[in-house]
Order: C-alpha cells, then sequence, then structure tokens
C-alpha cells in the first residue's frame, strides 16, 4: 500500500446575477427620531450575510456608525419587491438598491441639517460616528440624532428613501447566443493537493491554497466563511455527495446523513486564500460577490490532483474510492506523474 | 486564513471607506448563537394542524383510480386533498417572468411522472395521523416505461416524460430544442491544431442538504387574509406562485421569512406554501406542511446531473484553437428552473479563456427523475468541473505547465467573449499569479509579468466570421473518444454540411459594448 501526494489546479470566473438581468431588487431606508435607521427588505438571509453586508452599505452610504443601522427582512407588507437570494445577486443587487435608497435618505438628513445650522447642505459631511459638521469647520456639528428630532417635529420632512437596481433585460440571438448575460464577473483560481491511497482508493485533501477576486471585500469576514464553506462543498461534490450513486439509475437513494456521506470535521484540511480586489464599476463598493463560485475551482483542481498523485483522470463525479481504484486496476497500478 | 491583497488593483480602488471592508460582526449573530432566531418552524399556531402527501410508488405510471374513501374517515383526518381542489393545478416557476410553459401540478391528476411525485395532500391533527390516513389511500397505477439517462430521452421512439415537451426537451426561441452559441469557425480551429482532444464528462446530483428542510406554516388572518411563514430563498417569487396557483390576488397572503437554514438553491422551489395555503383555505385553521429529512433528500429538488462533452483543438504553443461543447441538463420530469440553466451555461462557454472558435449546443433535457432545480453554481459548477479537467489535459497533451497553459489562454480585458460582448474588469491572470505564489508553484518570470489589463483586444477583440446554419440537426450521441493526434482523427459526432455555409454578415456594431442591452426584448417565450 502506497500513499501518493498530487497537486491539481483550475481556474473559473463566475457571473454576477441572474443571467440575462431582468432581475431588479428593491430597498427602503428610513429613520426613526433618535436618528435610527431601518432598512426593509423583502430579501433573505440565507446565513450567507444579507442582513450584515446590506447595513454596512447602507451605513457607509448615510454616513453614520453601523450600530446605527438596523436591517429588517423578508416580510412581504413592509419590504418592497426583491427577487431573491440566488445567482450571487445579493450584494450585487440588494446591496445597490440599498446604496441608492441610502443615498435618497441622506439628502433629506443633509438638507435638514443644513437647515438647522444654517448653511448650504453642500458645504456638510458626516464623520461616520454620527455627526455631520461643516467641511473643515468640525466644532459646527449637529448629531444625527438631533437632525432626525428637527426635520420630524419641527421641519415636517421624513428622512427616508427608495432604492431600487435593475440591470434591464438582455434577448438572446437563437442563431449565434449572442447576449448580454451579466455585468460582471468574479474570479478565483485553487490548487489542491490530495494524498490518494493505491490499495483503497480513498482520496484525502492535504491542502488548499486559492486566490479569488471579488471586486470588493465589503466584510472580509463574511468573506472567509463563505470562501472557506464553498470550498468544502466542492470538496464534498468532488468526492462524496451523490443522491443517485449508480446514476443513471435511480436507485439507493438516500434517506439521511449516514447515507449521504460528506466530510466531517476529520477530513478538513488547511486552506490558505488570498482576496484581490478589481473593483465592478457597477457594483455596490465596487463589490460583486462570493456566493457561488467559491465551490467551482474546487471540483476540477481535486480531479487533477488525483491525476497527479497517481495517474488516473476520473471524469464522473463524485470520485468515490471505487471509481479510483477501478481506474487504478485498470491501468496496471499507480501511475505518479511529475510532481510539481 | 484570509489575507486581502491590497496591493493588486490599488490604482482602480478608494480604500478611504469607514464601514466597508471591516469585519463586522453579523447583526444576526447573537440570536443564532443563542439559539433566538426565529425561523419558519418556530412558530406554532394554536389549532396548527399538519400537512402530509402521498407520493407516486412509480417513476412512471398512468393513474387508473385513487380511492380515499377509507382515509376520509380515518382518526384525526380533516381534508383529504386531490388535484382537482387545486384552482389551477398547472403552472412552471418561470411563468411569472414568461419563460417556457405550464408543465408541472401541484398534485398529479391522470399520471406521476417520478417516484415521489405528490398525488394527494392529506392535512390531519398529528404528522403520524397524516401519515396513517395517507397509508389507507389506494392508487391503481398503470405502470409505464420510464427513462432515466438524457441520451436514451432524446432517441426516437423514447418513453414521452412530459407532455407539454412530446420531445422530451424543452423549447428555445420556439423553433430549437437546444441552446447555441455559435462563434467562430471550429472546424476551421480543428484543422489548425496539433492536438484534438473530445472528453465526455458527468456530474452527478447533488441534494442541498440544507440544516432546515423545505417547509412553510399558513394560517387564515384577518380580513380574508393569510399569513405564510416560510423557508423560500424568494419571498415574492414563491408569494406570486401561490397566488396563480391559488387563483388569488397576490394581496391576499402576507409571507414573512427572511431567517432561513441554509438553502443553496433548494429553496427556489415554492415546494410546501401552495399545499399549506390551500389546506388552511379549506379548513379554515393554520396548516403546516414541512419536508422531512428522507422526503428532503428523495423528492426535494436536486441539483441536476449534466453530461457534457468538449472535444477541444490546441497547438503545440499552449493556444486553443477551438472548443466545441455539446451538453445534457438533466431537468428530471419537469422544468422548474433548468431551462434557464442551459441559456447561462452557454453564456458561460468557453469558461474564462479567449478561444477565437467556439461552439456549443446546450440541451434540457425530461427524464422520469425527481425534478432538478437550482443549486450554487447554477448551469456553470458542472460545466467548469469539464472544462478544467480538460484544460489539465489539454496541457498534459501540450507538455505545458497547467498554470502556465491558463495564462497562455487567460481572457484579458479588451477581448471579444464568446457571447459577443467585449471582456471588461477581468482578472484570471492575477488569480492564477497569486494562487501560484500561495502554493509556491514555480511560474516563469514572463508569465509572472503577465496582466489583465495588457495585451488583450486587437485582433483578439474581433468577432470571427460565423456560420449560420440553415436549420437545426440534433447531434448524434457520441462515444466516448479520444484523439490525441490530428492524424488519427475521426469525424465529428456533429454532421454538419461538408461544404462551409456563407459567412455571416458582419455584426451589426463595429466596437464591442460590453453591456449594451435591447430592452423589452423577446427571449424564447420570456417577454417583459
Amino acid at each position: 500500500m502506497t500513499r501518493h501526494r498530487g497537486r491539481g489546479i483550475a481556474s473559473i470566473n463566475y457571473p454576477i446575477g441572474m443571467n440575462l438581468g431582468g432581475d431588479p431588487s428593491q430597498a427602503l431606508v428610513h429613520s426613526n427620531p433618535s436618528g435610527k435607521f431601518t432598512v426593509a427588505l423583502s430579501s433573505i438571509d440565507l446565513g450567507q450575510g444579507m442582513k450584515s453586508v446590506t447595513r454596512q452599505i447602507c451605513a457607509e452610504t448615510l454616513g453614520v456608525p453601523v450600530e446605527d443601522v438596523y436591517v429588517d427582512t423578508a416580510d412581504s407588507d413592509t419590504g418592497p419587491h426583491c427577487m431573491g437570494s440566488f445567482a450571487s445577486r445579493g450584494t450585487h443587487r440588494v446591496g445597490n438598491a440599498v446604496m441608492a435608497a441610502a443615498r435618497e435618505a441622506r439628502g433629506v438628513m443633509m438638507e435638514a441639517a443644513a437647515e438647522e445650522l444654517e448653511v448650504n447642505a453642500a458645504d456638510l459631511e458626516t464623520d461616520g460616528r454620527g455627526n455631520i459638521h461643516v467641511k473643515g469647520a468640525p466644532h459646527r456639528a449637529i448629531s444625527t440624532k438631533d437632525v432626525a428630532i428637527a426635520a420630524q417635529f419641527k421641519q415636517g420632512k421624513t428622512i427616508s428613501g427608495r432604492g431600487i437596481f435593475l440591470v434591464p433585460l438582455s434577448d438572446v440571438d437563437p442563431e449565434t447566443g449572442e447576449m448580454s448575460p451579466a455585468t460582471c464577473y468574479a474570479h478565483a483560481c485553487m490548487v489542491a493537493e490530495v494524498e490518494v491511497d493505491d490499495e483503497t482508493g480513498e482520496v484525502a485533501m492535504v491542502r488548499m491554497d486559492s486566490a479569488y477576486e471579488l471586486g470588493r471585500a465589503l466584510n472580509p469576514r463574511l468573506v472567509e466563511q463563505q470562501l472557506v464553506g464553498g470550498a468544502w462543498m466542492g470538496v464534498s461534490h468532488a468526492l462524496y455527495e451523490t443522491p443517485e450513486p449508480y446514476y443513471p439509475n435511480p436507485a439507493h437513494g438516500p434517506r439521511d446523513f449516514v447515507e449521504y456521506l460528506m466530510p466531517g470535521p476529520g477530513d478538513v484540511c488547511p486552506h490558505d486564500i488570498a482576496v484581490l480586489e478589481r473593483p465592478a464599476a457597477d457594483g455596490p463598493f465596487g463589490a460583486k460577490g462570493p456566493g457561488e463560485m467559491c465551490a467551482n475551482p474546487v471540483l476540477p483542481a481535486v480531479a487533477n490532483a488525483i491525476f497527479n498523485a497517481v495517474g488516473v483522470r476520473i471524469d464522473d463525479l463524485p470520485i468515490t474510492p471505487e471509481k479510483v481504484l477501478r481506474a487504478i486496476k485498470a491501468q496496471g497500478g499507480a501511475r505518479p506523474q511529475s510532481r510539481r | 486564513m484570509l489575507e486581502l491583497r491590497k496591493d493588486i488593483f490599488a490604482d482602480e480602488r478608494d480604500d478611504n471607506l469607514k464601514e466597508i471592508g471591516k469585519g463586522t460582526q453579523r447583526q444576526d449573530m447573537l440570536g443564532h448563537v443563542t439559539g433566538t432566531s426565529a425561523y419558519f418552524d418556530d412558530h406554532k399556531l394554536q389549532g396548527m394542524l399538519h400537512l402530509k402527501v402521498l407520493r407516486s410508488a412509480h417513476p412512471h405510471a398512468r393513474i387508473r383510480r385513487i380511492d380515499t374513501a377509507e382515509a376520509e374517515h380515518a382518526q384525526g383526518v380533516r381534508r383529504i386533498i386531490r388535484g382537482s381542489d387545486v384552482p389551477r393545478n398547472l403552472n412552471t416557476l418561470l411563468s411569472l417572468i414568461n419563460f417556457g410553459k405550464d408543465d408541472e401540478p401541484s398534485l398529479a391528476v391522470d399520471k406521476v411522472r417520478y417516484k415521489g411525485e405528490p398525488i394527494v395532500a392529506v392535512v390531519a391533527d398529528s404528522p403520524r395521523e397524516a401519515y396513517e390516513a395517507i397509508a389507507k389511500i389506494r392508487v391503481d397505477y398503470e405502470p409505464l416505461t420510464a427513462v432515466f439517462d438524457v441520451e436514451e430521452a432524446l432517441r426516437p421512439g423514447a418513453p414521452v416524460v412530459n407532455e407539454t415537451y412530446p420531445k422530451n426537451t424543452f423549447t428555445y426561441h420556439e423553433r430549437y430544442d437546444h441552446q447555441k452559441l455559435r462563434f467562430g469557425d471550429v472546424e476551421r480551429g480543428f484543422a489548425e491544431a496539433d492536438h484534438v482532444l473530445e472528453q465526455r464528462y458527468q456530474m452527478s446530483p447533488i441534494e442541498h442538504a440544507p440544516t432546515e428542510t423545505n417547509g412553510s406554516i399558513a394560517a387564515p388572518d384577518t380580513n380574508g387574509r393569510y399569513v405564510v411563514y416560510t423557508s423560500t430563498q424568494a419571498l415574492f417569487f414563491s408569494l406570486d406562485t401561490c397566488a396563480k396557483i391559488l387563483d388569488v390576488p397576490s394581496n391576499t397572503f402576507h409571507f414573512i421569512g427572511g431567517t432561513v437554514g441554509g438553502g443553496f438553491g433548494g429553496k427556489v422551489d415554492t415546494l410546501t406554501e401552495p399545499l399549506a395555503i390551500l389546506g388552511a383555505m379549506l379548513t379554515g385553521r393554520p396548516v403546516r406542511y414541512v419536508l422531512g429529512r428522507e422526503e428532503e433528500m428523495q423528492y426535494g429538488p436536486p441539483r441536476g446531473a449534466e453530461r457534457i462533452y468538449i472535444k477541444d483543438g490546441v497547438r503545440r504553443d499552449g493556444r486553443i484553437t477551438a472548443r466545441q461543447v455539446r451538453a445534457y441538463f438533466d431537468s428530471g420530469a419537469y422544468t422548474r428552473l433548468s431551462s434557464y440553466a442551459v441559456v447561462k451555461c452557454a453564456a458561460h462557454l468557453p469558461g474564462p479563456y479567449t478561444i477565437p472558435n467556439v461552439y456549443g449546443d446546450i440541451y434540457c433535457v425530461f427524464t422520469n427523475r425527481t425534478p432538478a432545480t437550482a443549486m450554487r453554481g447554477f448551469g456553470v459548477t458542472a460545466m467548469d468541473f469539464a472544462i478544467e479537467c480538460q484544460m489539465d489535459k489539454l496541457a498534459h497533451l501540450a507538455g505545458i505547465d497547467p498554470m502556465e497553459f491558463r495564462l497562455i489562454n487567460a481572457y484579458r480585458d479588451g477581448d471579444m467573449k464568446a457571447h459577443r460582448r467585449e471582456a471588461k474588469n477581468t482578472a484570471l491572470v492575477e488569480c492564477v499569479q497569486v494562487a501560484a505564489e500561495k502554493a509556491k508553484w514555480p511560474l516563469r518570470e514572463e508569465f509572472k509579468r503577465m496582466s489583465s489589463r495588457k495585451d488583450g483586444g486587437g485582433s483578439r477583440a474581433e468577432i470571427p466570421p460565423t456560420s449560420r446554419e440553415p436549420a437545426a440537426s440534433r447531434a448524434t450521441p457520441a462515444q466516448q473518444r479520444t484523439s490525441y493526434d490530428r492524424g488519427l482523427s475521426v469525424p465529428t459526432h456533429d454532421q454538419r454540411p461538408v461544404a462551409p455555409p456563407p459567412p455571416a454578415p458582419p455584426p451589426p456594431a463595429s466596437s464591442p459594448s460590453h453591456g449594451a442591452t435591447r430592452f423589452s426584448s423577446v427571449f424564447g417565450t420570456r417577454r417583459r
């Protein structure tokens, strides 16, 4: 029995938002009398951090601390229309809608502050800590709370904003497939290292090194959560998961997590990630979105690493020990390729 | 471990933001870690009933008779729901954007098309009583021949899975059984190549396996409305789908969701809401319909399988001269969203590389299995697996380092993509360089100096003459075949005319304009 190590790579890109566009999202932002803001959405937080990333986008745009913003998601009576949380569209589409709503609300807030300070709104700026002051004269300031009170009880203004973001729908040429599928793309490259046991056919992950380009990492910790989790979903797709082990024969489907295999804590390996930021022209603060694409490069990188380790190509997923072992036997034993 | 490489593309970015770029703790963290975040199933309502469905025992069968007499009198049963009780018992999800034909009933009436298809719903006081009543329902089936393989489903005489699409393929542009991509002339590209390689790849179906299974709770509200707590990934999409199926105005419903225990694409199909609401309408009581884990794994829609054939030509210097792709998406018994993924897949070809000749035929095929749906990387994940395995093999054939091989072919700013839009804001070159650096993978100096912002455009920005075929001819399924040497080249599987058709007229716009769109467009049957 020998364990062979090998490395494989894959590089990919991924379109942001629904293919062809035509997928709007809306947002409403309003302030209460204490200068605290609510973002009303009908978008869904699946655990990916929709509430958190839109909260940061709103706070940055308004120029207030993130603690002064609360995001309420997914109530059809209060949240305006959103196409949904899929197609890597949350950060890009919903983020842009929130940004537009927050910009409109900020406009009212600055006008109200200008009236209180008796200056021109164009001469004001926010300090990001809950105050608005005259540019170059920080002492001529008013808190957002005082602005909100004045706007509502004295000036009769609503500090609120509406936002929508829509990439207009593209058509598709039936003959050539000419189309505008997306306005921006995320990118990635993954190097996977595996160890293949030529007696059992088992494949163990040794390490992953990757680079992901995402426009801008709006919250690096949420990005890390997506990239780490997504990579393991990729490993799981490559080596473990199938509800139809003998596809296209539909038999032997799993009924629970005893029968449906996934990597467990004992299978985890180090994953060293670099994040690059090439801002998208139409992304909120340049952001694209890490949601879906992070799993994609892992599947082929693992398959290519297995070839490098033992010289077999498994082109049918998942790459189970049975398939690896049969392929090794068919070629008369492991044939490690040049180490790289 | 995550490292932010702020040094790369620094000149395209301001880094003067206050809240953006910070690793701020999630707004919902406290609720999640203390177990107080409210999910749909945390709404236990007074008098709540439970809905379960009887599922088909056969992958393909005519239903002769359904006998619910005994079940109706079973203990705890409040209501039996059959297909005839559903106001509009035929729908397709993307009808909301006018794409595709209604092809799927909420409850099967005359035929079942996959094992596990819902036939009858039982609303009872407890899940156990619902299951016990289901066991008392008798369905008289006439089993039909089933088809499970995408290429077998396309053969003449194959069983018709779904009568809405009698050829077992979704219809594109009201005339084709697949989506085409045509860019340049792949035959010329293969002729210019030193190696031609054709391979077959098979993506498995995948279960989304969310922690929280699909489900919803619907309850009569005041003033004739219904409140619906749901695990949906798309609140209004689900709401509008329910309004259509139940034939009521959309403001009848107050949908509440937004905190969901994982989706990954498996919670877009509005699986449970229509029947839960109908149950509430028919009983006047709150109704809960939640999939168990086995139901979720067996009959909740999976990521669909895809079978992909790729044929590439590559020169000794590592340049890919042509890429021809034929792919079959296994949609299962109904369309759901696979029709959409096919077009997205066509747009994705030939991957993030600049290849002068690209040809794609992508099919959405119906088989007698659980309908497939969206999953993370929808339309792209399987194709990336195929393309990147193929890239590794091509590099091996040409004797070139696989990292350098990708850099040789990587798309760059200003290049023309196969869907005829200019590549902008690209960063594949830099990702490969940084990944190589992280993995201590040696790259030669000239490859380290490459940039997405250099050496693109020019001749790479041109749209090559592309032949237009007079009519679609279905490609016959090819055996897996590998030609490592052009001398051993075998005829292509695609029997297109030998004489090259006249070159296409020049593209309407001489300069490519990324993002140029035609509004109010018509795509297939999709109209806005």
